[in-house]
């Protein structure tokens, strides 16, 4: 009960925002005679969008898919290398840096590199989705061992428990929080490294859907497929949350607990 | 029987401890007394292993010590882990030192909750006990590792005086029922005098045995023992080797 307010009182800020921007953008659209192919007005698109909306799915569907995959790709991975990272110094030293420089490669000049060497398919897609994803989850894992409880680890080492004891046990329980900020980082990101490689080539998705309506002057959907974007990104982050609540309910309970 | 012979320790320049020896019986309560930063946790810390010693030797019966170590440190922080329950944590001592498999492991933690006073507490989590219980389930996951020797850091430093005092009372019973082998690193003088059978007194840093005191008090004691002229007097001892009041500048 207090719990549902809890989640009320913490949507309807953005939602107030969200309404009076919405007011502002249609009444300026309307009034200012700008014309609907420069910016029409939010109704439109919402009435657009709806008169389209199966069309919308459709390229909705297979975005969904390469975020999805692309991001369990971006997982495992994340999960390997933060464990060597853990594990090993030299990996640190020499995986660190690499990571952090591939950070810096500009998306836009990427995406249609990785169509010319994996094609229009699903791979690119995957691809994409996982480099943008991967630096987030590896960071909030590694740091998440690092925060583990010293005294924990010592117990750990008197009591004969081996490395991969003491990993299990302590470093990665104590890891999960961090990881899950990591995780709504990258999902954060995950959507827009889909629709980038979309727009570099392929022949469904929403960054296909955004590149066709543009090129017939249909800015009214070209907005549409941008707000679903952002509903896909939004229900995704609020799914991190879901799953956090189920893997670690200890974290947030502890949190509450005055001490 | 533990013998620590000469034991010496330095990090870099920093000597903290320069030559400490003292023995510890079977099923005897001895208290590591002295002030902050005198190499009393380091001392630990050779112990069980954690660190090695720069010179001086641990002798247990005579020979030098096998691994595992026969020793069951709890540390300062209770280091219980927040997400397995009370009963888990404490499984944690059975699984990790004994070897056991995880549903023998919880078994025996549960049957221990009752000595413990931790009785239908079992699936609490810690962050929801209050200081002097998460104290007891360390105590008892520090049994649980079914070692000879339990070697206590501070347990009851960061408690409030009522519950610390509570603690040692209650330590001091079940003490007195299941005798095992204790030493008890703490700064706090009437918590040695209550519970010890002898108090080893170390000096400020470089760590040295500054004075060793038998505890002659009758056992059971109580919350009178502590009002008795022997107490004071052994209090008023103590505070003397440790060299309380005796500066000018205070």
């Amino acid at each position: 009960m207090s719990r549902a307010r809890g989640i009320l009182e913490r949507v309807w800020p953005p939602l107030v925002v969200l309404a009076l921007g919405v007011v502002a953008w249609e009444l300026y659209s309307r009034l200012s005679g700008i014309g609907n192919a420069v910016l029409p007005p939010p109704s439109r698109v919402a009435e657009s969008g709806w008169a389209d909306h199966a069309s919308l799915w459709d390229n909705t569907l297979p975005t969904l898919r390469e975020v999805l995959i692309g991001f369990a790709l971006s997982l495992v991975f994340a999960f390997v290398v933060s464990v060597a990272i853990d594990a090993s110094g030299i990996a640190r030293r020499s995986l660190m840096p690499v990571l952090v420089g591939s950070q810096t490669i500009p998306l836009i000049v990427l995406a249609p590199l990785v169509v010319i060497w994996f094609g229009f398919g699903l791979t690119p897609k995957i691809l994409l989705v996982a480099l943008v994803t991967f630096f987030p989850i590896v960071v909030g894992l590694v740091e998440g061992y690092a925060s583990s409880d010293r005294d924990a680890i010592t117990l750990l080492r008197t009591m004969g428990a081996s490395w991969s004891k003491t990993f299990r046990l302590v470093r990665l329980p104590a890891a999960l929080p961090g990881f899950f900020t990591g995780l709504r980082i990258a999902i954060t990101y995950a959507v827009v490294a889909a629709i980038f490689a979309e727009y570099a080539g392929a022949e469904f998705g929403l960054g296909v859907y955004m590149q066709g309506a543009k090129a017939s002057f249909r800015t009214d959907l070209v907005l549409a497929a941008v707000v679903v974007s952002a509903l896909l990104t939004l229900v995704l982050f609020a799914a991190t949350y879901v799953v956090q609540a189920l893997v670690i309910p200890w974290y947030a309970e502890s949190k509450r607990v005055p001490q | 029987m533990i013998e620590v012979r000469n034991l010496q320790k330095s990090y870099g320049e920093l000597d903290v401890l320069a030559g400490v020896s003292l023995r510890v019986e079977q099923g005897e309560f001895v208290s590591i007394l002295g002030p902050s930063g005198c190499g009393k946790s380091t001392l630990f810390s050779i112990l069980t292993g954690i660190e090695p010693a720069d010179g001086g030797e641990i002798l247990i019966d005579g020979v030098p010590p096998t691994e595992p170590r026969p020793f069951a440190w709890m540390p300062q922080s209770d280091a219980l882990f927040p997400w397995r329950t009370v009963e888990q944590n404490i499984a944690l001592g059975f699984e990790v030192a004994g070897g056991l498999g995880r549903r023998e492991a919880s078994e025996r933690a549960r049957a221990l909750l009752p000595t413990f006073g931790l009785e239908g507490f079992a699936d609490t989590r810690p962050y929801h006990l209050s200081g002097g219980m998460r104290q007891r389930a360390a105590l008892a996951r520090t049994v649980a590792q079914g070692r000879n020797t339990l070697l206590l850091d501070e347990p009851f430093g960061a408690l409030d005086a009522l519950t610390r005092t509570d603690l040692q009372l209650w330590l001091g019973e079940i003490w007195a029922r299941e005798r095992w082998t204790v030493v008890l690193i703490t700064h706090d003088v009437r918590e040695a005098v209550l519970l010890s059978d002898r108090v080893y007194v170390l000096g400020p840093r470089p760590g040295t045995v500054v004075g060793e005191f038998e505890v002659s008090l009758p056992r059971p004691r109580g919350i009178a023992t502590l009002g008795s002229p022997a107490a004071a007097e052994l209090e008023v001892e103590l505070l003397q080797a440790l060299g309380v009041g005796q500066s000018a500048a205070h």
